[in-house]
């Protein structure tokens, strides 16, 4: 290592550098403090959790094993279910809205009809109406049409996502070049096979990144499925959760074995989302980083 | 758009002969075929057009459209035990702008937002800004952390904070409890509003902090150079060039934060169990709406509480669009 580099190196190193280190490493804890928490305390059966272990560290005997039979076991496996049902509204809701928002999103880019521009305009305004202000409403409706718990009354809303769409339509207009469709139509391709042909590929990175919103946005889902949903056996695993959670906090004592459940299900229920989180990074900066940019 | 797909067929020669038509009859089929083609042309690009936006607006008029026009229509009746359904025009929204639990609910949210939005932005604006200076790959890695509870459920980020808040297995009372101290119980009735503070801004700053941070690498670094040739210190740099550049990502971030909160429920729904008798059924205008809708079954009313929630929200809007409008945001 040369003189240079050396010296380059301690000049990085200035107390205002190790400062904001230090700023780093304590906004770290902070943000991660709740999941440290949940790690070690689903570790615990409910005599530690309410004896006198330390909150923030292991009891002595680990029950991970005893706590996860019982959270796949505990009234008659019903936690399996919630999982499975999260992962069917996730991608059902997930898959459809990403259809629709490729689909429409090329429509708005790469033709000229009549309605587009107040389409568009429309579209823009239906981004700032959150999802939440609509679960009244659209619950209400359902009721008198007879939807209400059954899975269509959660599929169904999902795919409704205004952001996918003008993403995709502003990712369209920038990689998909029109001379590239012209020439298609030129070779004698139909509108719909130029484009599954070329556009459809040169899409692929927001399409991801679209997908993987609104399958992480419809698993983290809570009010509507709470609204539309009474039969148990249809629950996502959020709701699940926060029923368990609240029977366990009306019955107290008798429910304390119920809370070592909660802690767990909390846990295995976020898992696949970190993991997806971790591992698909890139995807997700791509998409919620493109309103900023414009 | 329309131009570069006739452009070839309008030439400037083929003009000029519908105008005069010359003797040969080839030259006066020519505009006739053109004029057909542009329109088939154009046809065509409004049917295959329509034909990829359609899936899409067939779900936005049955999700959005017709859920918000029967609303809006039934906010306008009212079930009575004597006379059955009677259109009343205005009467729920009077009703509802004299109902204290639905006054109180809005006030709330709209004293929140205001407390919270400022902090939750000084924050994120200020973990963006050193994230811009350092570059380590402690840097890295803290960046992904501070950013992880965003792909967490609210849902399980309010359970887990109502958990160490709890007095029962929380680390906050034990660590006070070792220093011979009672800890704040952020579950009562008075520390509930900063406790729900702390898991909305544990849940969300991280991801306002992406969009600041992006927005901040989006700026030309020759900028700083020439600021420091001018003799600007890091903080100058920071005031002058980093915050106005990003004020207009901080402004749309501002206000869609706004409007959920606004719209707040799923963490006091999920902190009412744990914080007995903090919260009440009708603390924010969309639970007191929920139970209306669920527990009563009183759709009208149910209706009109949220037909004004998004009226309030719109106003909010449009008040804090009309304060930032000098400093150049997304709409202007």
């Amino acid at each position: 290592m040369s003189a240079t580099h050396i010296e380059r190196r301690r000049a990085r190193r200035t107390p205002g550098h190790i400062a904001l280190h230090l700023a780093l490493a304590l906004l770290v804890i902070y943000f991660l403090i709740p999941f440290w928490w949940v790690i070690v305390n689903s570790s615990k059966d409910s005599a530690a959790l309410f004896g006198g272990t330390s909150a923030l560290w292991f009891a002595p005997e680990n029950s991970y094993v005893e706590n996860l039979k019982q959270l796949f076991t505990y009234n008659g496996g019903l936690y399996g279910r919630w999982l499975a049902n999260s992962a069917l509204y996730a991608f059902a809701g997930g898959i459809g809205a990403t259809v629709l928002a490729v689909l429409a999103g090329y429509g708005f880019a790469k033709y000229t009809f009549v309605g587009r521009r107040a389409g568009f305009a429309i579209l823009l305004g239906a981004v700032m109406v959150p999802a939440t202000a609509l679960v009244i409403p659209t619950f209400i409706l359902f009721s008198q049409m007879g939807l209400t718990n059954t899975i269509w009354s959660v599929i169904l809303p999902t795919l409704l996502n205004p952001f996918g769409v003008f993403l995709m339509s502003l990712y369209a207009r920038d990689v998909v070049p029109d001379e590239l469709l012209d020439a298609a139509r030129m070779d004698g391709a139909g509108e719909f096979r130029t484009f599954v042909k070329v556009a459809l590929p040169l899409m692929r990175p927001a399409i991801v990144t679209v997908l993987l919103l609104s399958v992480v946005s419809s698993w983290n889902n809570y009010f509507l499925p709470l609204t539309m949903l009474v039969d148990n056996r249809l629950f996502p695993v959020t709701v699940g959760i926060g029923l368990w959670q609240s029977t366990a906090s009306t019955y107290g004592a008798a429910g304390t074995n119920l809370f070592s459940l909660v802690i767990l299900g909390s846990l295995v229920s976020i898992i696949p989302l970190i993991i997806a989180f971790l591992s698909l990074q890139r995807y997700w900066r791509g998409g919620l980083t493109v309103g900023a940019l414009k | 758009m329309t131009a570069s797909t006739t452009g070839p067929v309008r030439s400037p020669g083929q003009r000029r002969s519908t105008t005069s038509p010359g003797p040969e009859t080839s030259s006066t089929t020519g505009p006739v075929r053109a004029a057909r083609r542009r329109r088939s042309t154009t046809s065509r690009q409004n049917v295959a057009g329509w034909l990829f936006v359609g899936p899409f607006g067939i779900i936005f008029l049955a999700l959005l459209v017709v859920p918000i026009g029967y609303a809006l229509y039934l906010s306008l009746f009212q079930k009575r035990l004597i006379g059955g359904t009677k259109f009343v025009f205005l009467d729920n929204y009077l009703k509802a702008f004299s109902d204290p639990s639905f006054v109180d609910g809005v006030w709330f949210v709209i004293r929140f937002s205001l407390v919270l939005i400022p902090i939750q932005m000084a924050i994120s604006l200020a973990i963006a800004l050193i994230l811009d200076t350092v570059t380590s790959k402690f840097a890295r890695f803290s960046r992904l952390m501070i950013f992880l509870p965003y792909a967490i459920p609210t849902v399980i980020g309010a359970l887990m904070w109502g958990f160490l808040y709890s007095k029962n297995f929380g680390p906050i009372a034990d660590t006070f409890a070792a220093f011979g101290a009672t800890g704040p119980d952020f579950l009562s009735n008075n520390m509930i509003f900063y406790g729900l503070m702390n898991v909305v801004t544990w849940q969300w700053a991280g991801y306002y902090m992406i969009i600041l941070y992006a927005a901040l690498q989006g700026i030309d670094s020759s900028l700083y150079e020439a600021a420091r040739i001018d003799g600007a210190s890091q903080w100058q740099i920071i005031r002058r060039i980093k915050i106005p550049l990003v004020t207009p990502a901080l402004v749309l971030i501002l206000v869609f934060a706004l409007i959920g909160t606004l719209q707040f429920f799923n963490e006091p729904q999920i902190l009412q169990q744990l914080a007995a008798g903090a919260i009440p059924n009708d603390f924010t205008p969309n639970m007191y709406a929920y139970q209306q809708a669920f527990t009563l079954a009183n759709s009208n009313y149910s209706s009109t509480i949220s037909f004004a929630l998004g009226a309030v929200v719109f106003i909010c809007v449009y008040i804090f669009m009309f304060a930032t409008r000098k400093r150049g945001n997304f709409l202007s």
